[in-house]
């Protein structure tokens, strides 16, 4: 028998229950007529509150509310990837096919196509013991993805029933196991997880690996590790969007969970026909295959917008499971933080700093404390970094949100409107953002990448942070009565700036960089750098320098020299020694 | 169905309550009738058992707590539709206020609309020629986009918007169908006749449908008439098969008419006092925005707001800025330098342009080009404070040709004539002779190849002779 509640009130997406319904916290129910999605928020002796997932609009006092008796949940299982969701895991484009180009409101849909077999292997036989996350069943999910389909966290016990390889849809069962008390427990491709509560794992533990994204100023001045957790934090136009397109497309994650989270309906729409037209770098398969998407666009209902983020990161923590390095975009975390504060000021809660619920930080600390490198249950190793795009209110950094996130976050990627004004592309400040995972990663970077690349990193650093004191003084007096030391450089940092950190996410070449290649260019601008300081030290003026193209030379070598030639580099590093011998000779 | 519930429990400005009613639902449209003969509509929004809060569209004046009657309508908020509303004016409610008489509907459909859902989305790719180089060249509008102008109280934007639609529906000269809808939240009378004229002079009315709520109508009908707008838009492009030109201004009237009513149901407020679901509204209304598949039409939004004080934080302008695909912004300064339209580039944006523009679109040089023009205007503010510093004559050669460029690019890329309408290669090729002011060193965006092909030094006087070309028009 399940329990009831008859509405009382209807407030914007929030409604109230009379009485004691005996419904559970954060359970879901069925509302209405419609059956719409719901979940409990609330609840006293008097009064139940509930949050709906749709809109509200024609609902009416006395409608009857079904609970279901489980928590929000969402469906595990192959068919995730290549899909796109709604904030509620429900497959937008089976809604599309039964309602049309609009949502329609209590559309019911199978999370997972239940009609589609998929060719199973079987990993375990009859008398085999088996615990939580042991893997007893792979399909080939995408071409990219073996799918291993493992028995749920709770469960453990001995095989007692097993079918044999073969063709299976996600609900026929494949499995049963009887455990210790002689309880069986029929398991099929797909299981469900409460997304509010973190799956478990085995032990966590420190990354000593960076998610390499091809962008250079990510990989080589703030690199992320994996499972390791970064804030993008950027007014409007500053680029925190194209920012996580970029890692989403190149980066050496496994797979990606996409969240787009009270954004853009165009904005889902391009990634979707994007990712099905690129290639993954690692595997040459479309990058959808390796994608999920999660799309509660800006006009869709705003609890959903709020449960969104959480779908999201149970999906990655299933994918973590199997043991891949999964890496979460969530644009935009402010927008699920506005979602609390709306929900929030409908419950009448009193509020914190502007307008936001006191239980924000508490809020961002344990959604991101969900990322992290983990040793599963099963032994394997996976990790789940989470990139959270942050849009603060008029651009301000102090605002609670990015204030909060900061705290929580060891990657701090700060977009700059003036360099946005600029085109400088990507508009991340190498002054305010930071990395905490540098020192962690420097045997990585010393043992794949090359022993100096640290120390070349902070070379470019340091130049950048004088430039940037020396620019003070440029801004009151201008350059020309510099000393031709400072004056070099300042020309050494426009070559970092626009040869280095600007990167042209629209060409072939630039898009995406590796690191060997990365590393190279810092090398030959540090070699150029060397050499024009011992000429100025000579007493050679940095008008002379600057009449050779050298330094337009070293800029171009993003374009001209492809990702696959490295040995051009050497032709560059002639060129220096070229350029040195010339000023050399002709100011004897 | 008809039950009548007579008199009401209170009134508190907008918002009155009702007592006893049964099955009222949410977002229910109500009828009042006043003293045996004024009508008034009515919307629940709020409602506890037998408790509902009804905001007056029409204000709650001369109501009182026992002269009015109460009618439930048993459905939300509808708007009688067919191809017959182009050409016609209507209140911001959506009724006939022409004298032409009410509309026959072919359909009447719910004003609240619904999300469209992305994966029926097409994402947008064909530019709109405006004629007006700082939008194509630098904030290409794109077909299905929404690009709002953010502007200040006494800057033309009702000039640039007219000179838009003028433009960018003459254009077109293929057989494609064009209608712009036009919805006035809170304007002044001048302006609403302003456009209306502009539409009359360039002879597009018998495609326009307006919806005008003027300065002096009811405030709780703005919250009404963009929704009422944007369905009439959905109607003629998705089922008509109509590219539509939104234009609604505007947008900050909207929103404080939310504030007003938000304050007096007494809901916890959030920034400077506007409702938390302000975010929210404002993207229910742009992401109505867009082009989907299995429909010719599009629906392109131009919405206009007036950034209280010129602050681009304000929070009107700052959540739209995060909901719109870029924004186009109107500069005071420029303006006072009588350069028309005074566009500030700098933080004025197209998210679309990328994909929309480039070789088979416009030109092959185009992102270059404007990516160049950027930078380069970015470090004129450089150098103009420099000068401000230290004097202009103590700049250094590179600097004062950087002053050079930002005064002609002011004068002949931004600023044109209200009626001149630009090609793209004439915007373009203005682009590449301001460029030829800066040495070929200085440009540092623009690919070898392309600069080999369009760069031309120009001298001082050419840009001279321009300036002069540009002050007499």
């Amino acid at each position: 028998m399940k329990k009831t509640g008859i509405i009382y009130g209807v407030n914007g997406p929030v409604i109230y229950l009379k009485g004691n319904t005996g419904f559970k916290m954060g359970e879901m129910v069925h509302v209405g007529e419609e059956h719409l999605v719901g979940e409990v928020i609330a609840l006293t002796n008097d009064m139940t509150t509930i949050q709906v997932f749709e809109e509200t609009t024609g609902l009416k006092p006395g409608a009857v509310v079904e609970a279901t008796g489980d928590a929000i949940s969402v469906t595990l299982g192959p068919g995730i990837l290549t899909n796109i969701f709604d904030g509620i895991q429900r497959p937008l484009n089976e809604i599309a096919k039964s309602s049309g180009k609009y949502i329609n409101r209590g559309v019911s849909v199978d999370s997972l196509n239940t009609e589609k077999k998929w060719d199973v292997t079987m990993k375990v036989s009859v008398g085999d013991t088996v615990t939580g996350g042991t893997v007893f069943a792979e399909t080939q999910e995408t071409r990219s993805i073996v799918h291993k389909s493992m028995i749920p966290p709770h469960i453990s016990g001995t095989v007692t029933k097993a079918v044999s390889d073969g063709a299976y849809t996600v609900t026929e069962p494949l499995v049963t196991v009887t455990d210790a008390a002689g309880t069986e427990h029929e398991i099929a491709l797909s299981q469900k997880w409460p997304i509010r509560i973190p799956r478990p794992s085995a032990s966590r533990h420190p990354s000593t690996e960076p998610l390499v994204t091809g962008q250079r100023i990510l990989d080589t001045m703030f690199p992320i590790a994996k499972g390791g957790t970064a804030a993008v934090p950027g007014g409007f136009g500053t680029g925190k969007t194209m920012t996580q397109h970029q890692i989403a497309k190149w980066s050496n994650a496994d797979i990606i969970i996409y969240i787009g989270c009270g954004e853009r309906g165009n904005e889902m729409t391009q990634v979707l026909e994007e990712f099905q037209e690129l290639t993954d770098p690692k595997t040459g398969n479309p990058l959808m295959d390796r994608t999920s998407l999660i799309a509660n666009t800006s006009n869709m209902p705003v609890a959903a917008r709020e449960a969104s983020i959480y779908t999201g990161l149970t999906l990655a923590e299933y994918y973590r499971d199997m043991g891949y390095d999964v890496a979460i975009m969530a644009d935009s975390t402010s927008r699920w933080a506005e979602a609390l504060r709306e929900l929030s000021g409908r419950l009448e809660e009193m509020p914190a700093e502007e307008g936001f619920p006191a239980y924000l930080a508490s809020r961002l600390s344990a959604f991101y404390e969900r990322a992290g490198m983990v040793t599963n249950l099963n032994g394997t190793e996976g990790s789940v970094s989470i990139i959270g795009a942050v849009s603060p209110q008029g651009g301000d950094f102090s605002e609670p949100v990015t204030q909060n996130t900061k705290r929580f976050v060891r990657c701090f990627w700060g977009l700059d409107k003036s360099l946005a004004y600029a085109r400088h592309f990507p508009a991340i400040h190498w002054i305010t953002s930071y990395s905490e995972y540098l020192s962690d990663l420097m045997p990585w970077y010393a043992a794949n990448v090359d022993k100096k690349f640290v120390a070349y990193r902070n070379q470019i650093m340091g130049l950048l942070n004088q430039e940037s004191s020396l620019n003070e003084i440029v801004k009151l007096i201008g350059s020309d009565v510099l000393p031709d030391d400072q004056k070099l450089i300042l020309e050494i940092a426009r070559v970092i700036r626009l040869g280095f950190l600007q990167q042209n996410a629209f060409h072939p070449e630039d898009t995406c960089v590796p690191l060997s290649k990365q590393f190279q260019m810092m090398e030959i601008i540090l070699y150029l750098y060397k050499k024009s300081k011992a000429l100025i030290a000579m007493g050679h003026p940095m008008s002379v320098l600057k009449a050779d193209n050298i330094f337009e030379k070293i800029i171009a070598i993003k374009y001209d020299v492809p990702n696959d030639k490295p040995e051009m580099f050497e032709s560059y590093r002639k060129a220096v020694d070229d350029f040195y011998d010339n000023v050399l000779k002709k100011n004897q | 169905m008809s039950i009548e519930y007579l008199g009401l429990s209170a009134i508190n400005g907008p918002l009155v309550v009702l007592e006893g009613v049964q099955d009222a639902s949410y977002e229910e449209i109500v009828e009042f009738t006043v003293d045996d003969n004024v009508k008034r509509l009515g919307r629940i929004v709020e409602i506890y058992e037998d408790r509902a809060v009804i905001q007056v569209f029409e204000g709650s004046e001369n109501m009182s707590l026992v002269n009015t009657h109460t009618q439930l309508t048993g459905h939300p908020m509808e708007l009688a539709l067919s191809e017959d509303i182009l050409g016609r004016t209507f209140d911001g409610i959506g009724q006939p206020i022409d004298g032409l008489g009410p509309i026959v509907p072919e359909k009447r459909l719910n004003i609240n609309g619904l999300p469209l859902n992305p994966v029926s989305r097409k994402y947008p790719r064909n530019y709109i020629r405006t004629g007006i180089s700082a939008i194509d060249g630098l904030t290409t509008l794109i077909r299905g986009q929404k690009l709002p102008i953010f502007s200040g109280n006494g800057l033309p934007h009702d000039q640039l918007a007219a000179q838009i639609v003028q433009q960018a529906s003459l254009s077109d000269g293929s057989d494609e169908k064009f209608a712009i809808v036009f919805a006035a939240m809170g304007v002044k009378y001048d302006v609403a006749e302003y456009f209306r004229r502009t539409f009359e002079e360039s002879g597009v009315s018998d495609h326009v449908v307006m919806f005008l709520n003027l300065a002096n109508d009811p405030v709780v009908e703005r919250l009404i008439t963009p929704k009422v707008a944007l369905t009439a838009a959905e109607y003629l492009a998705f089922e008509k098969d109509m590219h539509i030109l939104v234009i609604m201004t505007d947008i900050t009237s909207f929103c404080e008419a939310m504030r007003e009513v938000s304050s007096s149901k007494g809901e916890i407020p959030s920034r400077k006092g506007y409702p938390g679901y302000l975010y929210s509204e404002l993207a229910t209304l742009y992401e109505r925005a867009g082009i989907v598949h299995g429909s010719k039409g599009s629906v392109t939004q131009i919405p206009i707001l007036t950034m209280p004080n010129d602050d681009i934080t304000h929070p009107i302008p700052d959540l739209t800025g995060y909901i719109t695909e870029g924004q186009i912004v109107l500069d005071r300064q420029l303006h006072g330098q009588s350069i028309y339209p005074p566009i500030s580039v700098l933080p004025s944006l197209s998210r679309l342009m990328k994909d929309g523009i480039g070789e088979g679109y416009t030109r092959a040089d185009h992102q270059d080009v404007a990516n160049q023009l950027f930078s380069c205007y970015a470090k004129v503010g450089d150098a103009r404070a420099l000068a401000s510093v230290i004097g202009e004559d103590e700049l250094s050669p590179i600097d004062k040709k950087y002053l050079v460029f930002g005064n002609a690019f002011e004068k002949r890329f931004v600023g044109q004539g209200m009626l001149e309408n630009r090609s793209i290669e004439e915007t373009l090729d203005i682009g590449w002779q301001l460029l030829g002011i800066l040495p070929r060193e200085e440009l540092d965006r623009i690919d070898t190849k392309i600069l080999d092909q369009y760069y031309q030094e120009t001298t001082v006087d050419l840009v001279q002779e321009a300036l002069e070309d540009a002050t007499d028009m």
